[in-house]
């Protein structure tokens, strides 16, 4: 699989306002009796899905390309079906105030990016994009910012900082691979196993 | 030199490489791999044409989609069995030794490493699975990865990895009668939120851990990660000694009297900083019950299910409503006493012959209620022999519950044992999440005590009065 790469995006959000959303939730178990990372979209938040008004079924959510959701995404379980599931119905990005420690190193290596903005701006843009689902959300990898539009003036442009580990960010904006880099410090591997193990 | 907590010294021992202000690359001790989230790194070895560098740093066993009955292979559904048999073919092809269907030592990831002896005090250890944090119990770094991170790992038996920062978790006093770590454990995880770990590394100190024994340890420190972060450590010491002494895997002779002359250095240094502290009173604890669909949201099994709106933040009472109304639980009223449907004893939390010896304390002479399925899934084919050769699983069928075939079983409901809609499950499990028992189902996370007495009665039950009856 080439390195996943990542400048910006900009497109279309889908606000999914819960706090805690577990792992299990954005695909659940069932779907993960597989040896492949193929058909994960459609174990997509799967139970939730059909649900009266959850968003991902909501006409305006058919091409987005960025999740905004509460604090503390992709708790729980490690599965990395879950980043591969998001990636595969569409997202690049998740916006949240927060996101558990495992599921951010796994968003990161399919190049999905795990943007996490304080608490106000996010309600902020939670906001605007409920009243206007076809507002344009940027995530910018390169300047580390969100922007949308939030007022009829052309020049009404919300901004929120993000940080990302700056190794991550240079990989993304890049191209690297991390197993790639992992393989060319063979020498160093060996020297260490060599003195301690 | 500086005073350095027992993470630091893990962590700083197992340094390969630093990038400048970045992240380190931390060389792993200890790979296990399951079935579940490991073939697709298998499959990404074989397309870039790598080997696994270590196999002998690297063990596989079966556990979470295998059917918890003799025979699993020839009763699984065809994508559980094909996944299993991936496993068999993967292991083979890159000369990984697999505890597979009909090993002897075949079991939950968990329960079989530290139960073998693989895990030592001081190691970095990893696996595909959150739950690793389980193997902190002995004062190893250990946590869970992606399966782009089990492929790094096997193929260069190290991985990219940002350091985190500490937080001490003192633990004062002495657990009461009836109260288990399984309640320590619970009470610690509502006190920091699902997320107030995220980035830390917990380490339990305080009396009432060092009272604690082995497989205790071993509960408190596996849902280190319900709370966001992703190790638990608790200092090595005799009781760690005493448990791995023997094992198979463990070191022996003069090897063993240097492992232990080394591991007894492993204590946070007196005059280490944490960067954040929590103190938890373990005298003032009852048995605790989880009342909604994260592990944080729990209460004494007496006390009442707190009202959304005395909740911290905004988010915090939207959460806690939309989990009151899918646990169909009322604030304000205890939850002891709620009919339930089924009970589960088991998973890596609390599926080990303490565990099975405290639920058979109070099976013994009674009879799960009329209309409960009750189910015991010990942890390991080893601890099944030991519970067999003990004659719990005797006490756990006249009581009337199943006694099943080591595997996850019922904690992720993958392999058949599942919840079916709308079920109400008491389960020693580490997760209460919306279905995670089965679509539609829900869970009340609690000890294997509190379970068992819950099915004896056919609701939620404190087990206290169950034990002084005795
Ligand atoms: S018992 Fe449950 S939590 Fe533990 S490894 Fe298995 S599925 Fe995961």
């Amino acid at each position: 699989m080439p390195a996943p790469q990542f400048t910006s995006v900009t497109a279309r959000a889908v606000v999914l306002d819960a706090a805690d959303v577990d792992t299990d939730q954005i695909i659940p178990a069932r779907f993960l009796k597989t040896t492949t990372k193929d058909g994960l979209a459609a174990g997509l938040f799967a139970d939730w899905r059909g649900r009266p008004g959850f968003p991902l079924d909501e006409p305006s959510a058919a091409g987005a390309q960025i999740l905004i959701a509460g604090v503390n995404f992709g708790c729980g379980s490690s599965r990395e079906h879950a980043a591969w599931a998001l990636a595969a119905w569409g997202f690049r990005a998740v916006i949240a105030p927060s996101f558990a420690d495992i599921f951010r190193g796994n968003a990161l290596g399919q190049g999905l990016v795990p943007a996490a903005i304080e608490p106000a701006a996010h309600a902020k843009l939670m906001t605007v994009v409920r009243d206007a689902p076809d507002t344009r959300v940027t995530v910018d990898l390169e300047r580390l910012e969100v922007r949308w539009m939030c007022g009829p003036e052309a020049d009404a442009v919300c901004r929120a900082a993000f940080a990302v580990d700056p190794f991550a960010r240079r990989q993304l904006l890049e191209g690297v691979d991390e197993l790639g880099y992992l393989l060319k410090l063979d020498d160093r591997i060996t020297a260490y196993e060599g003195v301690s193990r | 030199m500086t005073a350095r907590t027992l993470f630091g010294k893990v962590w700083d021992a197992h340094v390969v490489a630093q990038e400048p202000a970045g992240p380190a690359v931390l060389y792993v001790d200890l790979h296990l791999v399951h079935e579940v989230t490991s073939p697709q790194a298998f499959a990404e070895l074989r397309a870039r044409g790598l080997r696994v560098r270590r196999p002998d740093r690297t063990f596989a066993t079966m556990d979470h989609s295998i059917p918890t009955v003799k025979n699993p292979l020839a009763v699984a559904d065809a994508s559980a069995a094909a996944q299993l048999r991936q496993l068999v073919v993967n292991c083979e092809e890159f000369g990984v030794p697999l505890w597979g269907a009909g090993d002897p030592r075949q079991g939950i990831v968990h329960v079989v490493g530290p139960e073998q002896g693989l895990t030592h005090p001081g190691m970095t250890i990893v696996c595909g699975d959150s739950h690793t944090s389980t193997h902190g119990a002995f004062g190893a770094l250990a946590f869970g990865i992606g399966t782009s991170q089990v492929g790094h790992v096997l193929a260069t038996q190290c991985l990219v990895a940002r350091r985190p920062r500490t937080l001490a978790v003192e633990v004062d006093g002495a657990l009461g009668p009836g109260v288990t770590a399984k309640d320590l454990i619970l009470a610690i995880i509502a006190a920091l939120g699902a997320g107030g770990g995220t980035g830390y590394v917990l380490e339990y100190r305080g009396a009432a851990i060092r009272a604690l024994g082995m497989e205790a340890r071993m509960t408190l420190c596996n849902m280190s990660i319900e709370a966001g972060a992703r190790a638990g450590l608790i200092a090595p010491d005799d009781v760690t000694f005493g448990y791995l002494a023997g094992k198979p895997h463990a070191p022996a002779g003069a090897a063993w009297d240097a492992a232990v002359d080394r591991w007894r250095g492993l204590a946070t240094d007196d005059g280490a900083r944490f960067e954040h502290a929590v103190r938890i009173d373990a005298s003032a604890l009852a048995p605790m019950v989880t009342w909604g669909t994260t592990p944080a949201q729990a209460c004494a099994v007496d006390g009442p299910v707190p009202d959304p709106a005395t909740a911290g933040g905004a988010d915090e009472r939207a959460a806690a409503t939309r989990a009151l109304d899918y646990m169909k639980v009322e604030a304000g009223k205890p939850l002891a006493g709620k009919p339930v449907d089924v009970v589960f004893i088991g998973s890596c939390t609390n599926s080990r012959l303490s565990d099975l010896e405290a639920a058979a304390k109070i099976f013994a002479g009674r009879k799960v209620a009329a209309g409960v399925r009750a189910l015991v899934v010990p942890g390991s084919q080893e601890i099944k022999r030991a519970a067999e050769a003990a004659g719990l699983d005797r006490v756990f069928t006249a009581a009337g519950a199943e006694w099943r075939e080591p595997g996850c079983s019922m904690c992720i409901a993958m392999n058949g044992d599942a919840l079916t809609p709308g079920q109400l499950a008491v389960s020693t499990s580490n997760r209460n999440f919306e279905g995670r028992q089965g679509q539609g189902g829900r869970t009340v996370l609690a000890s294997p005590l509190t379970a068992a007495a819950s099915a004896i009665a056919g609701a939620i039950a404190d087990p206290r009065p169950y034990l002084e009856a005795r």
